[in-house]
């Protein structure tokens, strides 16, 4: 380096230094799956979303430096409060991200409502995270169990299928999702004819199968997720279940997931999502960019969620002016969120934020013209309607 | 309401048929383990990745080339079983001399690389894979509605399973080969190739892995993961019909499909479980397995 660089490079930093005056440096650590069941419908894809958010708020231009980190937590609790910890404590992460799989969910927002920083959920499930175990540090985004089982559930009951069957994962996110769905269809006049708890992961579903055809339930509420769910739903074709007259009720699906199973099997399933890639213009153009780096797929509702979560924290920084926790929690439910993906909506007190959901229903290989063409829209489940009302939550939060 | 005396004996009959499905897979996997243990002494841990590539060159077959289903049959387990003579002679050779451990972290650490590719390239959601046009489509067998598929896996498993029996403990070839592993330099010393017969062995069983996965591509979803969770269940099998019987493997995989299909119906959360308890049990009363040989 000669003379004549290091004056230059000196009058650069010292120009620099200047306009750093007003500047706020915020660490995003997005923490999902990176290489298990999860790992399509979160994982590298909601570090694009993260990226994405930054890039769309012109944080740079706005004096905000934002540096973004990611981890695989492998859905266990334990590798995700090890990092969680680390993240706060060593690395000077502001805010952590996604995070699916409720219990690391849950061992996260523990950790981060003890370092009082902020926990934004797009990718678990459990309607606890806003509810007894809800935390002044969380902000739960895109879906939970309740507003699934209200949407899919009532859906189906109001077609008049008011008898059902659960075939469910056995462990504390399938439960939850089968307890949801059952209170659903028996407040609307339903009967659940029985259930049976499958170990998880499972891959042979077909012995299940028969035995809730053998109930006699219309409907076959499916209160499992990812590959359960997709094996499941291959081998109803197989053995000809929806054929013969019985309707699958999907509780949690993912794009993704209907993506593995092609529509050929897929075909006529209902389902809610909080987000679909072609809702509208700007879904469809955000989707676009989305997909053209993420190897051509489109976004999941958890991507959506984590660019629509990030946008409304950079905005509290924004106008709050710095990083302090309770400043930015309190601005980010004080301000109605507004975004492409999610349109306007709310944050709530007890941290659920609230939009409108979608009732699905998968298209048939003919109506479909490619790849990712998926979904005819059934309904519009209003925003006040599509979550938990916040009195029943149980949430300490909040003020009788 | 599916109390242990309720069973109606239709629904018997039709979860008997499904865990004899179930113990199609168990057994044309656990053939594979057998031949490559009994014959090589290695504990091929990479079974499960090797019949997910089974499944994965199928679906590649058919993506990329068109080529279809019957086809695969056939090419999948030729490539596949290739890969593993390439691994046996690169690598798998050079750990005879050394304790089983060797060769099993080996292949452990094998298969963890080549899951770990597949889900890098094609993600761990799935790809589909139909059902051929032939086979799709169902009978009804008045117990039950039997997927033509299905009924086609037992046939084609119970065929492949008779076979490679037959050729191991009933042809000249086979005699060859299991004198090469009772004494492979007296062998070697009447002209025949052991370390070729050797890799060509590992090769088959590699190959029984794969149209295992080719048989499955249909059936189950196409993901990296898929033969890890397959593979914990097939060494159970392995280690109750005896480490290295052909008999004990196809026998004990068609016999523990139908005990898993039992408690499915019975007690469904215990059907993860119900292979390894009776693993413990075999293991304290007769430790070498039903069919294996103490020595």
């Amino acid at each position: 380096m000669n003379f004549k660089t290091i004056i230059l490079a000196s009058a650069t930093s010292l120009l620099l230094a200047g306009t750093a005056m007003a500047q706020t440096a915020v660490k995003i650590g997005v923490l999902n799956d990176r290489s298990g069941i999860y790992a399509d419908l979160s994982g590298e894809g909601s570090v694009i979303a993260a990226r994405m958010a930054v890039e769309d708020f012109d944080a740079a231009g706005k004096g905000i430096t934002v540096e973004i980190v990611s981890a695989d937590h492998q859905n266990k609790p334990d590798v995700a409060s090890t990092i969680a910890r680390q993240w706060y404590d060593q690395d000077g992460v502001d805010l952590i991200v996604d995070v699916p799989t409720s219990s690391a969910a849950f061992a996260v927002a523990d950790i981060t409502r003890e370092k009082n920083k902020i926990f934004m959920n797009s990718g678990a499930g459990s309607a606890d995270l806003t509810g007894a175990k809800c935390s002044p540090n969380t902000v739960h985004w895109t879906y939970d169990t309740w507003a699934l089982a209200h949407g899919t559930g009532s859906a189906m009951v109001a077609e008049g299928n008011t008898k059902w069957f659960f075939i469910t994962a056995d462990y504390a996110f399938g439960q939850a999702l089968e307890k949801d769905t059952t209170a659903v269809v028996e407040a609307a006049g339903g009967e659940v004819l029985g259930a049976v708890r499958h170990p998880f992961p499972g891959t042979d579903f077909s012995s299940y199968l028969l035995q809730a055809q053998s109930s006699g339930a219309q409907v076959i509420g499916l209160a499992n997720a990812g590959g359960d769910t997709v094996n499941t739903i291959k081998q109803a074709s197989e053995f000809g279940i929806t054929q013969a007259g019985q309707a699958l009720a999907g509780l949690l699906i993912f794009i993704t997931d209907i993506h593995a199973l092609g529509l050929e099997t897929a075909q006529g399933l209902v389902l809610t999502e909080a987000f679909y890639w072609d809702l509208n213009d700007e879904t469809r153009a955000w989707s676009e960019r989305f997909a053209a780096e993420n190897g051509g797929a489109k976004p999941t509702m958890v991507h959506a969620g984590v660019y629509a979560s990030v946008l409304h924290y950079l905005k509290a920084v924004e106008s709050t002016g710095g990083k302090e926790t309770e400043a930015l929690m309190a601005a980010m439910k004080a301000t109605p969120t507004s975004d492409p993906l999610f349109g306007e909506g709310m944050i709530r007190e007890d941290g659920r934020k609230v939009h409108d959901m979608y009732l699905f229903q998968v298209k048939s290989p003919a109506e479909s013209t490619g790849p990712w063409d998926y979904y005819n829209l059934l309904a519009t489940i209003p925003a006040a309607e599509a979550f938990r009302p916040l009195a029943d939550g149980g949430c300490a939060l909040v003020a009788n | 309401m599916f109390e242990l005396l309720g069973i109606p004996p239709q629904a018997l009959f039709g979860q008997l048929l499904l865990g004899l499905i179930n113990g199609s897979f168990y057994a044309l996997l656990s053939l594979g383990l057998a031949v490559i243990f009994g014959l090589l002494n290695i504990i091929n841990f990479s079974h499960g990745a090797q019949y997910m590539m089974g499944a994965f060159v199928a679906w590649m077959l058919l993506t990329y080339t068109g080529i279809n289903y019957w086809w695969a049959l056939l090419i999948v387990p030729i490539v596949v079983g290739a890969t593993g003579i390439v691994i046996e002679r690169v690598m798998i050779s050079r750990l005879y001399h050394l304790d089983h451990l060797y060769g099993l972290l080996l292949t452990f650490g094998l298969a963890l690389i080549i899951q770990g590719l597949f889900r890098n390239q094609y993600g761990v959601s799935g790809l589909p894979y139909s059902i051929p046009a032939e086979l799709s489509g169902g009978t009804n067998l008045g117990f039950m509605f039997l997927p033509n598929y299905r009924g086609w896996v037992i046939i084609a498993s119970v065929v492949v399973c008779f076979a490679t029996w037959f050729a191991i403990e009933k042809t000249r070839l086979g005699a060859y080969l299991r004198a090469a592993t009772e004494n492979p330099t007296l062998v070697g010393a009447f002209g025949i190739n052991v370390p070729r017969m050797i890799t060509l062995t590992y090769g088959f069983g590699v190959a029984l892995a794969a149209l295992a996965g080719v048989l499955a591509a249909p059936i189950y979803s196409v993901n990296p993961n898929m033969g890890a969770d397959l593979i914990i269940v097939v060494f159970a099998v392995v280690v109750i019909g005896g480490m290295g019987s052909i008999l004990g493997a196809i026998l004990t995989g068609f016999g523990l499909g139908i005990v898993e299909g039992l408690t499915r119906v019975v007690y469904p959360e215990g059907s993860a479980v119900v292979i390894f308890v009776i693993m413990a049990i075999v293991l304290l009363v007769k430790p070498a397995g039903l069919f294996g040989r103490t020595q």
